[in-house]
């Protein structure tokens, strides 16, 4: 029988160490939605999902009361929809139509996120695709809950790199349109190498083709956790260091199966994965930033940060494995800035830089994330950033994104304050040396030499 | 069988374990495990309980068991038994 100490222990990593699951997210694909009337389609989309989700909410409720763990969001993940609106959009605003069709119903059913608007062109853009990448500025000025993602490289088909230019343009572009808001639709637009099918966190989450009409995904969190643990083992061996880790991501991915499989069997619909992604917030201890901090590091950033952050994401994952049934999404640790209190303090401490983020996205999940830039930075700037960052992810079989806020009007010093769990962040400099010739060429990066393995 | 663990923690009183069971014993919860410690200075008291037999559902006998915790000045939290025996137990 559980003992008391389990129970002072669980209910002390809620109450004190903001223990949670992250998200529950549905994932609903939207391919029996495709009509070549642009009317009739939206009218299929809205019907489908408030079927599907209108419970979504009050379920995460109940079990969260149930067992006394907080279920911060609940969201929904649709098909890209670049396929859905193919057969009847014929120009961007068309694709807007959607976008504010998907940000009518997830109000309506009450989440606070809806991905999923989506194109996936790692290999080549379809005139839908491109409809859709070009509407993406003015569908996020114009919606508050669809967040936008473009998955433009994998390992499998190399980089699109007509893409990747075009996505520097439309960055600035969802920057200036969404300016009286301190350019916030960029933190709602995701670009990504080898994208997940099943990821349940935002801005990036979209229900892939190979998915089940509709899934439950659930995203973990616990870096306050982890954080305490590593507090009790101070001075000791990496072997203690990683096994405590371990075991702290074993507990804390147990709550979200726990979860994941109570919301599916309450829904009716089947369990997908387990995302066992470290997900911080701006609330203080709940900080990835900081357990590298107390693996022993000054700041984020010192010399020694990527391989602490290395055997953090590996530990995380061997941890949480062996914790779940099934395990996909993103899974390990995210380093986004403005989301996180400790990060924060590093960038303004000068101890992080851009390009030692860059580094630390080779050995952690996902890639730049919540990054606030100079407003005057230039596109080409931004592809060349977004064509690192994929090559990072291409070559070394992962998933890598990009999220950068090029904040309209504001410059390095300046911060910028999105609110709530997008946190708030300084604008951090960017190298300001050209790459508009290698940017403006055309057409794509091969696939790596390692990716032919049949 | 429907385990539940309540939680008692706050300012050591007299008369919370009487008022916490009085409540269960009229609701037809039945107590398999009590136990009890001083933790950073507060009273921590936690109780395995059987609800299979309740009339009530788990959601009201919860916001009951808050309003008592509250009269007395103590928090008083209910959850069901899986979170701790998926987090503890293989």
């Amino acid at each position: 029988m559980i003992n008391q100490f389990e129970v002072i222990e669980t209910n002390k990593m809620v109450e004190e160490y903001n223990l949670d699951v992250r998200t529950i997210t549905m994932g609903i694909s939207l391919l029996d939605c495709i009509d070549s009337d642009l009317d009739k389609c939206c009218k299929k989309i809205h019907d489908k999902i408030y079927e599907s989700a209108k419970d979504l909410v009050t379920t995460g409720e109940k079990i969260a009361k149930e067992y006394g763990v907080p279920i911060v969001n609940k969201r929904i993940s649709v098909t890209p929809i670049a396929l859905v609106g193919g057969a009847c959009c014929k120009t961007p605003d068309d694709f807007v139509k959607i976008a504010q069709t998907l940000d009518g119903v997830a109000k309506e059913v009450g989440v606070n996120f809806l991905g999923g608007y989506s194109a996936l062109v790692s290999k080549g853009t379809t005139p839908a695709d491109e409809l859709l990448m070009r509407s993406i500025p003015k569908a996020l000025a114009t919606t508050e809950f669809v967040c936008s993602s473009v998955n433009l490289g994998s390992t499998k088909t190399g980089i699109n790199m007509d893409a990747v230019r075009l996505m520097g343009e439309i960055i600035k572009e969802t920057a200036e349109l969404t300016k009286d808001k301190d350019s916030l639709g960029c933190a709602k637009l995701v670009v990504f190498c080898n994208a997940p099918d099943d990821n349940p966190f935002m801005a990036g989450a979209f229900h892939g083709v190979t998915e089940a009409d509709r899934i439950i995904n659930v995203g973990v969190s616990g870096p306050g956790v982890v954080k305490k643990a590593l507090e009790a083992v101070r001075g000791e061996s990496f072997e203690v260091l990683c096994e405590t880790i371990k075991k702290t991501a074993f507990k804390v991915t147990r709550v979200g199966q726990l979860v994941a499989k109570e919301a599916s069997q309450m829904l009716g619909v089947p369990f997908g994965i387990v995302d066992l992604s470290l997900a911080p917030t701006p609330a203080i201890g709940d900080s990835v930033a900081d357990i590298l901090c107390e693996i022993g590091l000054e700041y984020a950033g010192a010399p020694g940060t990527t391989a602490a952050l290395a055997l953090l994401n590996d530990q995380v994952k061997k941890g949480g494995v062996m914790a779940s049934s099934y395990v996909g999404g993103l899974s390990g640790a995210f380093i986004p800035v403005s989301e996180d209190q400790g990060m924060i303090n590093a960038v303004t401490a000068g101890a992080l830089t851009l390009e030692k983020l860059e580094a630390m996205t080779c050995v952690c999940s996902v890639g730049l994330d919540m990054i606030a830039i100079p407003g005057d930075t230039k596109a080409t700037t931004i592809s060349g950033i977004i064509a690192d960052e994929l090559a990072i992810g291409m070559i070394n079989q992962k998933t890598t994104a990009v999220r950068l806020i090029p904040v309209v009007g504001k410059g390095v010093g300046e911060t910028v304050e999105f609110g709530g769990l997008l946190g708030y962040a300084p604008i951090m400099p960017v190298n300001s040396f050209s790459c508009d010739a290698f940017v403006n060429r055309t057409g794509r990066i091969p696939a790596p030499i390692h990716s032919f393995k049949n | 069988m429907k385990k539940i663990i309540i939680t008692v923690v706050g300012k050591d009183t007299v008369g919370i374990i009487a008022k916490v069971c009085t409540y269960l014993a009229e609701n037809s919860i039945n107590i398999l495990d009590i136990s009890q410690t001083i933790v950073s200075g507060y009273f921590n008291m936690m109780m395995i309980a059987d609800m299979g037999k309740a009339g009530k559902e788990f959601g009201e006998v919860c916001d009951d068991l808050n309003k008592i915790g509250e009269n007395i000045g103590v928090s008083v939290k209910c959850q069901k038994e899986e979170i701790f025996d998926s987090m503890h137990r293989i």
